[in-house]
């Protein structure tokens, strides 16, 4: 399958989350599948001690010619993926506009050192009124129904690609999740995978 | 982290700056490669310990990073391509080896270090620009822009060596370290590599490269500044040099590394580039004199662009103010002109500050509708502190620490050192490192205290220290503390990994770069070798570990070290260690704010794993995160953290 063209260019796309919640992973697996279709991609992800339970996002930048810095620009933000509400709200601050598309994990990771954490449906409400739209996905509680956490990074990807906002199918990450995840790992994760189509498709 | 010895040439992969680094280093035929794990290098020798065997390349990981810089020269000497990698403290570490380095020559095989240094100190206690060392030892210096460049200035950088027999700096930032991008592959060698041969002293054809001894210096310094200048006319024609622009422009851009995609970007979100020229440095010491003057003389404004230290704006006008009368009518932007910073990273935004002040335009990334959108959700945000991960021993360590100083009550305290513990300092290790600076300086700085009870001195002296950096610069200061009778305890949390780093082997885990057995030097047994008393402790058991810590504050004598051995929860969850417990918040027990505890659990201990449930005000556990490590039943003074024996 062709990959459709970009809608702009480039495109900006942001995963933010908490430190340790898997944004790597996801940036990685987003990033190589765009290069296999011949994308020019740049992916910067939060690097250093932040990865410690701090405030961490992936920067992806697309284009259909050329390579531009990894970091996004003020306001540029085109598709937001938070990982945590909060942690979406911190981001549109800094990179969203009128026509950035947010799909986010609704489930709250608390910051420690009793800091409080802010009313979440005030969260949400202010994170759809600065997104064109917002879509959630019980990421987590997918993933903890499925016995492990880990798994909600790749629910999230298949929500991602679920949500046709990015020029890829399913068929694009099928080499690299089979590489990422050997035997029986592999079923698992595909199952994980196709339970975020569905949980975006009811989104 | 991906294959780099993929053999398809003109393929294009997805790779990290670190990556195209070590694919570079294959791509040039490199024999030896050394490091000492850091950030922001870290993943180009694990990249290159990984394909070691199958592309026939020696790859260690060394104790420190002089040993690494002295381990990758023999091999230079021998007639094989070495490589050395380090981060930008790294550098000062193998500064006393490389100043005479540069004195005696590389053998006949070309030697490259690979820098990177942190501009925002993401992963550093410093923000050093390593730049300077290579104008201090007279050594080449390139900046690649991307990863791409990366691998392709590693290759040359090797010829460079070869062609002015001088060690040759490539500096990255984080930020190309880090940065994930496409990359075009080269051809790699062939596996084999010269028989290595150490040249026979009688060589009188060549009497230079037969013997490697920095003095007289008086036969070796001037032949330095003629290698030197014939690097710069290398330089002068390195298509790593490019311009980008009109022909004459209104202002000239002068940028290196990381931040020549800054200035391309930001030129063209602000549609400027016909008015904007961008020079892009590649090779930033020696200055190519010549091509910049003629650029200097096409343009009436001048912007540096670049992290840090205004290094190549310091050459750049050394270089002007040479050329006077014929550069009296430029005006120099920059660092020093307050447009940008000698501190912190910069960005594509930043430099599109600098440029609407300079050519006098306004740029609004979006309207002012969506920025009090901003303003009130910004207000919702709130801080979200580093922390340690959750069950992190050091954690136990700390809580260890501070409850056995405020016991002994003589306002004993800590000196820190780097690592996950640097973390010590502040919040996550309950602010008991009260000093930190380089690798081993807490276990230095402690020797130097514990001598000051003559004056009086009578607090506690403790110092903490990691497992892998115990190895690196704690030995000799632990030396000097037994040798000069010192009164301190030196605290090794020993977590059985480099866990800051990214979990490399050292020499106390009995494993290799490259995942082969190695032979363990036991800390331990060298730490009673040099005349020190060890115990050691399991910091999960708090009471046993209080007690030996007040102890060992209580005895006199020479240094005492405490061995505070748990593997790293992450080392553990690599390994698929189930967890010890199952945890609960026995609801009835935990009183909340009518406890008196203060929320000890979340507001202070402050595992990830422990959270306060907004609905009933009481501590509860977070399934997510919990790793069931047990210790917060221990802290709760209700006892209302329940710990159960999980089902393995």
């Amino acid at each position: 399958m062709r990959p459709s063209k970009l809608k702009k260019e480039p495109y900006s796309i942001i995963i933010s989350g908490v430190g340790g919640q898997g944004n790597v992973l996801l940036s990685g697996f987003i990033g190589a599948a765009l290069v296999n279709e011949g994308f020019v991609v740049s992916v910067a992800d939060t690097f250093g001690v932040s990865q410690r339970g701090g405030s961490v996002s992936s920067h992806i930048k697309i284009s259909e010619r050329t390579l531009y810095s990894s970091v996004t620009l003020k306001g540029k933000a085109d598709v937001l993926i938070g990982m945590e509400p909060v942690e979406a709200l911190r981001t549109l601050v800094e990179f969203g506009n009128h026509n950035t598309i947010t799909i986010v994990n609704p489930r709250p990771v608390y910051p420690t050192g009793g800091v409080a954490y802010p009313d979440l449906d005030e969260v949400k409400r202010t994170i759809e009124k600065m997104s064109s739209q917002t879509k959630y996905v019980s990421a987590t509680e997918e993933a903890l129904k499925m016995g492990n956490p880990i798994y909600s990074n790749v629910i999230l990807l298949g929500a991602i690609v679920g949500a046709d906002i990015l020029p890829l199918s399913k068929e694009s990450f099928m080499p690299l999740l089979e590489e990422r995840f050997p035997g029986k790992m592999l079923d698992t994760n595909l199952r994980a995978f196709n339970k975020g189509m569905e949980l975006i498709a009811g989104a | 982290m991906a294959n780099i010895a993929v053999n398809r040439p003109g393929s294009t992969v997805l790779l990290m700056g670190n990556e195209a680094v070590a694919r570079g280093a294959l791509e040039a035929g490199v024999g030896v490669a050394a490091a000492y794990p850091g950030s922001p290098t870290s993943e180009v020798i694990p990249a290159l310990a990984e394909v070691a065997e199958e592309m026939n390349m020696y790859v260690e990981w060394s104790s420190n990073e002089k040993v690494a810089t002295e381990v990758a020269a023999g091999a230079s000497f021998a007639g094989i391509r070495s490589f050395g990698v380090m981060k930008q403290n790294g550098a000062n570490v193998a500064a006393d080896f490389i100043v005479n380095l540069n004195m005696t020559g590389i053998g006949s095989a070309g030697m490259v270090i690979f820098i990177s240094d942190d501009p925002g100190g993401g992963t550093s206690n410093n923000e050093q620009d390593s730049r300077t060392i290579s104008k201090w030892i007279d050594n080449p210096l390139m900046e690649p822009s991307s990863a791409q460049e990366a691998k392709e200035m590693i290759k040359w950088a090797f010829e460079v060596s070869e062609a002015v027999n001088l060690l040759t700096f490539v500096r990255g930032v984080g930020r190309i370290s880090y940065t994930r991008s496409n990359v075009v592959l080269g051809e790699l060698p062939g596996k084999a590599k010269p028989k290595p041969f150490f040249p026979e002293i009688w060589d009188m054809n060549n009497p230079r490269k037969s013997k490697f001894t920095s003095g007289p210096f008086s036969v070796f310094h001037k032949p330095l500044h003629e290698k030197i200048e014939k690097a710069r006319e290398i330089f002068e024609s390195s298509s790593f040099n490019q311009y980008m622009g009109p022909e004459k422009p209104d202002l000239l851009i002068i940028t290196c590394g990381a931040c020549t995609s800054y200035c391309i970007e930001g030129v063209d979100e602000l549609k400027m580039s016909e008015r904007v020229g961008i020079l892009k440095l590649g090779t930033t010491w020696p200055l190519p004199e010549k091509l910049v003057a003629r650029h200097l003389s096409s343009t009436r404004k001048v912007l540096f662009v670049e992290e840090m230290d205004p290094f190549v704006e310091g050459s750049v006008m050394e270089l002007a103010a040479g050329l006077l009368p014929a550069t009296a009518n430029l005006t120099f932007f920059g660092a020093r002109s307050g447009h940008l910073t000698p501190y912190n990273e910069l960005s594509t935004d930043i430099v599109i500050n600098a440029l609407e002040d300079i050519l006098g335009i306004t740029y609004q990334p979006r309207d002012s509708a969506y920025e009090d959108l901003a303003e009130e959700g910004a207000k919702l945000v709130p801080d979200r502190p580093i922390n340690m991960c959750p069950g992190c021993p050091h954690r136990a360590s700390f809580w260890a620490i501070k409850n056995a100083i405020q016991l002994d009550g003589r306002n004993g305290f800590l000196c820190g050192d780097i690592g996950c513990y640097s973390m010590g300092f502040a919040a996550p290790g309950f602010f008991q490192s009260r000093t930190m600076h380089a690798m081993g300086s807490g276990t230095g700085v402690a020797s130097g205290l514990g001598k000051l009870g003559r004056f009086g001195f009578d607090q506690p002296v403790l110092s903490i220290c990691g497992d892998s950096t115990f190895y690196h610069a704690v030995m000799p200061a632990l030396v000097n503390g037994v040798y000069n009778d010192s009164n301190f305890t030196l605290l090794i949390v020993d977590n059985s990994a480099t866990a800051m780093t990214g979990f490399q082997p050292h020499p106390g885990t009995g494993q290799l770069a490259t995942g082969e057995p190695a032979t363990i030097v036991d800390m331990e047994a060298v730490c009673r070798a040099m005349g020190a008393s060890v115990e050691i402790c399991d910091p999960f058991d708090l009471k046993e570990t209080i007690g030996v810590l007040l102890r060992k504050m209580q005895e006199g004598g020479g240094p005492k070290v405490v061995i505070m051995r748990h593997m790293c929860q992450l080392v553990k969850a690599k390994r698929k260690i189930p967890p010890s417990y199952k945890m609960h918040v026995d609801g009835s027990k935990c009183l909340a704010d009518n406890c008196g505890c203060n929320r000890l659990c979340t507001r202070l201990f402050a595992c990830p794993g422990l959270m306060l449930d907004s609905e009933t005000g009481k501590a509860a556990i977070d399934d997510a995160l919990c790793v069931g490590c047990g210790l917060c039943s221990e802290i709760c003074p209700a006892h209302a953290i329940v710990k159960e024996e999980a089902n393995r």
